[in-house]
């Protein structure tokens, strides 16, 4: 599948401040953070999901009628994505407004409890738009749930990490730390299972079954066309196959290795390390979901294989 | 907005029953029945492998009817620069098969399958796409459309294509602005590519009737389906390629054995 930008940047924003809100909203519940670091650390999640639902917008045709794609929230993964978004920036901002005003504890914990939620069901809508479509056989996995799930709660809690260690939260860091090192190392587990999973696969469809024509020595000669259509645009990666081995490389040593190894070096408490780290490991995330759709190999791309 | 809201309030769960061939009820947002429920009609195209010679009037004619028709315009980039593309709902393929010198060549026409299970129609947030309960053809509603492309992803067989001026999906319509206008004359009311071959390689008809051309075709050719795989059940049906031997020479069959000659 070709990586849009669009979905790059919607997909890795929204899950970084997913992973920042239900750090944030635990930590909340376990340590006396002060007021204003809560809200400082609440707003840059909500900038985040702005950001997020902007970029969203470029990947639509008809931007204006964006609205309409909540209509069919009983069938569609991507209807029930587009009503939760707006739902949990709601509650964010109520949680937000909640703290401001100081309201009482039990509406806070009850605010900070539907943000939880909130971050959890948009990742479970947000991957099962792609695990649900069962012909794209990379996809549909329960692993893609669960590596959205966990690449937010690592970015999102680096990112934390970043910021307490900035505004000399020490308390928060040092509990922090461990949910940080330990969401991302378990999230490096369950990206490379997915890894090997999808070097084993092997396509159901062949071109045998795409067209039909039973004969084992089979080519196709022509797609029809002489140059390209959205066919052959939307579903193919357009990179070399060298770029496509090499970035499940790059992706590990940006989004796992380099971090761990910077927080390793310099130490839990230095700001420099976790900056480093957020900054990394926005660029590894980048670099995993595209490979997560490049790796993607759509029935479709069976029927374009030649240009003549 | 509003509009969103009663399709919303007026969609309850429905109960399908034979009796539901409403001739309007194309454009609304139903909910998708996934039960599928077998259809009393099915309109379908079945393609004949055996005599299509590969000659694309298929493809223009369909190009011309709908992008001047109610599905236009088509829009075209580049038309007469070196990198042209466009919209187009049918394509007309070629493939070998066999090893030379024994290869058959196969032109393989390809679009839209009106699937009985369509999987684009589900994954739509806006319910711009949908099947039609009256005669199954599966359309875009562009006007609901906000051109996400996650349907085209749906569709294992990249019928779907996205036109880029107008910003919405497109698909093949079947000429649903065709076969049902009564203002043409009946011989008319076809598909703009049935009425353009030339070999008479499209049949176009209610596979749900088993007395229909298009049936009385798969029931005796061994009509079959494009990956069956997905469980998509296609309605638009395939007639396998069959070699016609030399009729003199050394190796001449007889009738008896052509038929088994499945490529």
């Amino acid at each position: 599948m070709h990586p849009a930008w669009s979905l790059l940047l919607f997909t890795t924003l929204a899950g970084t401040a997913q992973g920042l809100l239900l750090a944030l909203a635990v930590a909340s519940w376990l340590l006396p953070l002060p007021t204003g670091f809560l809200l400082g650390a609440i707003a840059l999640a909500e900038v985040l999901l702005t950001a997020g639902l902007l970029a969203s917008f470029f990947h639509l045709g008809q931007k204006g009628r964006a609205w309409r794609a909540a209509a069919m929230w009983r069938t569609s993964w991507m209807s029930r994505e587009v009503i939760i978004l707006p739902l949990l920036m709601a509650w964010v901002a109520l949680w937000w407004l909640a703290i401001a005003m100081d309201v009482s504890p039990t509406v806070l914990r009850v605010l900070s409890a539907l943000v939880v939620v909130g971050t959890f069901a948009l990742w479970y809508c947000t991957a099962m738009i792609y695990a649900c479509l069962r012909f794209l056989q990379e996809w549909a996995h329960p692993l893609t749930v669960v590596n959205f799930t966990l690449l937010g709660m690592s970015s999102g809690s680096v990112l934390l990490c970043a910021l307490s260690s900035l505004a000399g939260q020490n308390d928060l860091l040092q509990s922090l730390q461990f949910w940080a090192l330990g969401s991302t190392l378990l999230a490096w587990f369950m990206r490379r299972q997915a890894l090997r999973r999808n070097a084993r696969l092997s396509p159901t469809s062949t071109l045998q079954s795409a067209t039909g024509i039973q004969n084992p020595n089979l080519v196709q000669k022509s797609m029809g066309m002489s140059a390209g259509s959205f066919n052959t645009r939307e579903f193919f990666h357009g990179a070399t196959a060298q770029t496509v081995r090499r970035m499940p490389y790059v992706f590990q040593i940006l989004l796992f290795a380099l971090p761990l190894l910077l927080v390793a070096a310099l130490g839990a408490h230095s700001a420099m390390a976790w900056i480093l780290a957020v900054l990394l490991q926005f660029a590894g995330l980048l670099a995993e979901r595209w490979v997560f759709f490049a790796q993607a190999r759509h029935p479709q791309n069976l029927f374009y294989q030649t240009v003549s | 907005m509003i509009q969103w809201l009663k399709d919303l309030l007026q969609s309850p769960p429905q109960s399908l029953s034979p009796g539901w061939a409403q001739a309007d009820g194309g454009g609304r947002a139903d909910p998708i029945d996934t039960e599928t429920p077998t259809l009393a009609r099915q309109l379908a195209l079945v393609i004949d492998l055996n005599v299509c010679v590969g000659c694309h009037a298929c493809v223009t004619a369909c190009k011309q009817w709908n992008t001047s028709g109610m599905a236009g315009p088509l829009s075209d980039v580049n038309p007469y620069a070196s990198e042209p593309t466009g919209t187009f709902f049918n394509r007309v393929q070629t493939y070998e098969a066999g090893t030379f010198p024994n290869t058959d060549t196969v032109h393989f026409p390809k679009s839209c399958l009106h699937c009985e299970d369509p999987p684009c129609v589900p994954v739509c947030p806006t319910g711009a796409s949908y099947k039609r309960k009256e005669d199954g053809i599966v359309l875009v509603d562009a006007d609901k459309c906000i051109g996400c492309k996650y349907c085209a992803w749906a569709c294992p067989y990249g019928a779907r294509e996205f036109d880029d001026a107008s910003g919405v999906m497109t698909k093949c319509t079947l000429c649903v602005d065709r076969i049902h206008d009564k203002l043409l004359p009946e011989a008319d009311r076809k598909p703009a590519c049935v009425k353009a071959c030339p070999t008479n390689a499209r049949l176009f008809g209610d596979v749900k009737d088993p007395n229909s051309e298009v049936s009385l075709a798969i029931r005796d050719r061994g009509g079959y389906a494009l990956m069956p795989e997905w469980e998509t059940k296609p309605a638009n049906m395939y007639l396998p390629r069959r070699i016609t031997p030399a009729a003199v020479g050394p190796e001449a069959q007889t009738p008896g054995e052509i038929s088994s000659n499945r490529v």
